[in-house]
């Protein structure tokens, strides 16, 4: 489908589509009720930014608490827990699972795809305030007493706690929705709206690895979904399904629980790789190498991460041929997450590299994406992950998959798309400095969480032992440091806003199609649909060595 | 032996097999972290940015690269996957000849019910160099039973047994932590592994599992206090800071229950407490301290209420 077939607009509409997103309409109310892709992706910067500081702010609490051994600065154990069941929640439910697709995503996938908008701007639209509703629930539940379960709201504790688990996972359960319509919009976006030439295998591997976590997204949360509904149902109408007192069975809800939230770990981490596999070739000027590995091995990891969501309970009591199987598939998985870093470290070869702030960020999602990968090993491995399970080191390895992986690749993305979004440049030397500072900070921080908890210090503890105590304070400097690398991050974004230099349409003299368009993209992104002849990484000059 | 950077004390016949694995797939880690992001480094050095016209080769796939770097990890996952299912096998089939012991846990204490009728709470007496099977139960959320030095861990769930083993090599203390989640004592669900020589372990049992030797009344029931774990939910202190209430002064005042009446702490309210919990709850308390009925004996009953008597008095 191209726009030319279509009958032509009506005058007026046609001037206010050659003009910069961001002017063509004015008001709030213009906000408010847009269908604009774009604008729909800049709310959802703005919400999932808040969020991130939120739940940042209940990291740095927890970090304090832990910095002496006894409970000093919290009220409570109860306080310490709801702090870190909220930071979690939101962090996952709020900040990672929309950040890349819904904000980033939103923004440039169609742009990528010479379209116009998705296919379904209303339902776009919908899934906004859908996320928007469910983060009111989850802020209602804070103020009527805050989930102390954990993000995992394991039963039978979550029938039992007195905290407002109903409102909690309404909240998730509404968000789950919002999820499912993005993913759904997204996977008829890049079946129907592709610009004429843009075969499969020519799409930038973002849109590929949007597509793998759309899959994901509305194939695993329903059952999320589901099983939020019944643990609702169980508490609330006393039908008995997880809670033992009842006659249910409490290690069911953790299988349906990591259905979901195992596959959702992908949908966290897929999108990230996308940014990854924009940014490099961008800044080696070169062609990324084994695109089409790169773009399989993100729906290898979209379908095989649907199998291995019993590796979260090797301790559970589950048989031992299920964890030997788990265990397998487990392993499996990490065959495509390597061939991603092998493809990506191969395609700096002979490049011409240029250490801008995406690039910085790039380079540090290898470097801690790869110890996160690794450390998956320690915990696939059934003998350590016997010992390693619900201690800081699951605690370590998550993290640098989360935040050394998507949170580097989105604060990647971030500044390698905020000319093109804003049309202001961010303080570069400002932003290099700044990306090390974070770099040091996440370090500090989590590594000494992997010597914590080999060395058997438990997680979700509000004390602890006194031989742990130098390794705390270490990692509670080290997520001061973190902090304070977010903290300028979002300083000098909000400050070039309004007084940052004027973008140029193509500052990183990119090849792919978001950077030949206007800076900031106009209203209806194209003039003319594009006719798309090549890949979107034709970097480099044929040298006739075989190759 | 004794603990190194990464890993704590060995002390079972298991954690020697367990720790192998671990050093295994650290080193191939430290390989490989070593070769990807030193190349990564070479490649951002030797191939940086020189002028803004640099010419770079179209280099855009290589099937045999790809295959080499697919398939030489698929062997290395296929190696350390066996391994960690063979020694988890080992920690998954108990020695025909091992003790046992029923586990209970509960929020927050461990309770180690001995063959001959014996419990004790938060300390789990075992022999040295003979195999301990433990039966475990939980009668109320999930728990999860962890020992770092023994290298063990194993989720305690109602309704349902869940076992675990290990056999000590060395006498001494060992850590018992809670590793799942259970609600506000969690982080002190705490207990020890006391490891003994076998006939110290005999008459350890045979004494009901601790030693009272010739402490005054108030100095065993602060012992007590300890031992038998009700200082995980109750301050002494008068912070109440913890979920239940502050025994500082309590002794000798009225105190209001949940249905407004009053009653006054003396010494038979205190065991009525301690024996049927849920009777006369504190106000602003909830119902869910576990009954000590069976789990103190008489002598240990009354230090306790001496303990809890010298607390006020001394304010």
């Amino acid at each position: 489908m191209s726009t030319a077939t279509l009958p032509g607009p009506i005058p007026h509409d046609h001037d206010v589509g050659r003009i910069n997103y961001l002017h063509s309409h004015r008001g709030v109310m213009s906000w408010v009720y847009t269908l604009d892709h774009k604008r729909i992706g800049i709310m959802y910067l703005a919400a999932v930014t808040a969020s991130f500081l939120v739940g940042g702010v209940m990291a740095l609490l927890i970090r304090a608490e832990l910095i002496d051994p006894q409970l000093t600065m919290l009220p409570s154990n109860k306080v310490y827990n709801q702090l870190f069941t909220l930071h979690g929640a939101i962090m996952v439910f709020l900040f990672i699972i929309p950040s890349i697709p819904a904000a980033l995503g939103n923004f440039f996938l169609p742009i990528m795809l010479g379209a116009k908008d998705v296919a379904f701007p209303r339902l776009n639209l919908a899934s906004f305030y859908i996320y928007v509703v469910g983060a009111i629930f989850a802020v209602i539940s804070i103020v009527l007493g805050s989930v102390d379960t954990g993000w995992t709201f394991y039963t039978p504790y979550s029938v039992d706690t007195q905290t407002s688990v109903v409102m909690m996972t309404m909240g998730a359960f509404i968000l789950g929705f919002s999820s499912i319509f993005t993913g759904l919009n997204f996977i008829v976006t890049v079946h129907k709206l592709r610009a004429p030439g843009l075969t499969w295998f020519r799409m930038p591997l973002f849109v590929w690895a949007l597509y793998a976590t759309s899959i994901i997204q509305v194939l695993a949360t329903p059952v999320l979904g589901i099983t939020l509904l019944l643990l609702a149902i169980e508490r609330v109408a006393h039908v008995g399904i997880f809670d033992p007192l009842m006659g249910g069975d409490p290690v069911l809800f953790q299988h349906f629980f990591w259905f979901y939230s195992h596959p959702a770990v992908y949908i966290m981490i897929v999108p990230g790789m996308g940014i990854i596999s924009e940014i490099i070739p961008t800044f080696a000027r070169k062609p990324i190498f084994g695109y089409r590995f790169i773009a399989f091995s993100s729906i290898a990891i979209a379908l095989i991460g649907f199998l291995v969501w019993g590796h979260h309970m090797f301790t559970s009591g589950q048989s031992e041929i299920a964890v030997m199987i788990f265990s397998a598939l487990t392993f499996l998985v990490s065959i495509p997450s390597a061939i991603k870093v092998f493809n990506w470290t191969a395609t700096l070869y002979r490049g011409s590299i240029d250490l801008k702030t995406p690039m910085l960020y790039a380079l540090s999602f290898i470097f801690l994406f790869t110890i996160g990968g690794l450390t998956g090993l320690f915990l696939g491995a059934l003998a350590t992950d016997i010992h390693l399970h619900d201690t800081y080191f699951i605690v370590a390895h998550f993290h640098y998959v989360m935040v050394g992986g998507t949170v580097m690749a989105f604060m990647g993305g971030l500044h390698y798309w905020w000319p093109k979004m804003t049309g202001r440049m961010y303080p570069e030397l400002l932003g290099q400095i700044t990306c090390g500072i974070v770099f040091l900070g996440f370090n500090m921080t989590f590594f000494t969480q992997f010597i914590l908890g080999s060395q058997g210090m438990p997680r979700r503890y509000a004390t602890y032992d006194e031989q742990f105590q130098p390794l705390h304070a270490f990692s509670s400097v080290g997520a001061l440091v973190l902090g304070v690398g977010f903290a300028i991050t979002t300083a000098y974004l909000l400050w070039s806003l309004w007084k940052g230099a004027k973008a140029p349409r193509n500052p990183w003299g990119s090849l792919s199609l978001e950077w030949q368009i206007e800076t900031p993209p106009i209203h209806q992104n194209f003039l003319e649909t594009p006719v798309i002849e090549g890949m979107p990484y034709d970097y480099g000059v044929e040298t006739g060595s075989g190759h | 032996m004794d603990k190194t950077f990464f890993m704590p004390r060995q002390a079972s016949t298991m954690a020697a097999a367990v720790d192998d694995v671990y050093y295994f797939v650290y080193w191939l880690s430290v390989f490989f972290f070593a070769l990807i992001v030193g190349l990564m480094i070479f490649f951002v050095i030797r191939y940086r940015r020189r002028s803004p016209d640099d010419v770079t080769p179209k280099i855009t796939h290589s099937y045999a690269l790809e295959a080499f770097w697919s398939i030489i990890p698929l062997f290395l996952i296929i190696l350390i996957f066996a391994w960690g299912f063979k020694v988890y096998l080992q920690l998954r089939v108990v020695p025909a000849n091992a003790f046992e012991i029923h586990v209970t846990a509960l929020k927050w204490q461990w309770q180690f019910t001995y063959p001959d009728g014996t419990v004790t709470i938060g300390e789990l007496g075992v022999p040295v160099g003979r195999p301990v099977k433990l039966l475990m139960n939980s009668q109320d959320v999930i728990h999860s039973f962890y020992v770092p030095d023994m290298r063990v861990k194993q989720d305690v769930v109602p309704n349902r047994y869940t076992v675990a083993w290990f056999e000590a090599t060395e006498v001494g203390d060992h850590r018992i932590y809670c590793a799942e989640y259970c609600g506000d004592g969690h982080s002190q669900m705490y207990g020890w592994v006391k490891v003994m020589p076998p006939d110290v372990f005999n008459d350890w049992v045979a004494a009901g599992g601790i030693e009272a030797g010739n402490l005054p009344p108030v100095e065993y029931g602060k012992l007590l206090f300890e031992k038998k774990t009700c200082i995980v939910c109750h301050s002494v202190d008068g912070t109440g800071n913890k979920q239940c209430p502050d025994l500082l002064g309590v002794f000798g005042h009225e105190v209001t229950l949940t249905d407004g009446s009053t009653v006054m702490a003396d010494e038979n309210y205190l065991r009525r407490s301690m024996m049927e919990p849920n009777a006369d709850v504190v106000q602003g308390y909830r119902a869910e301290m576990p009954s000590f009925a069976g789990l103190l004996k008489d002598d240990q009953t009354t230090a306790l209420i001496e303990y809890i008597k010298s607390l006020g008095a001394s304010e």
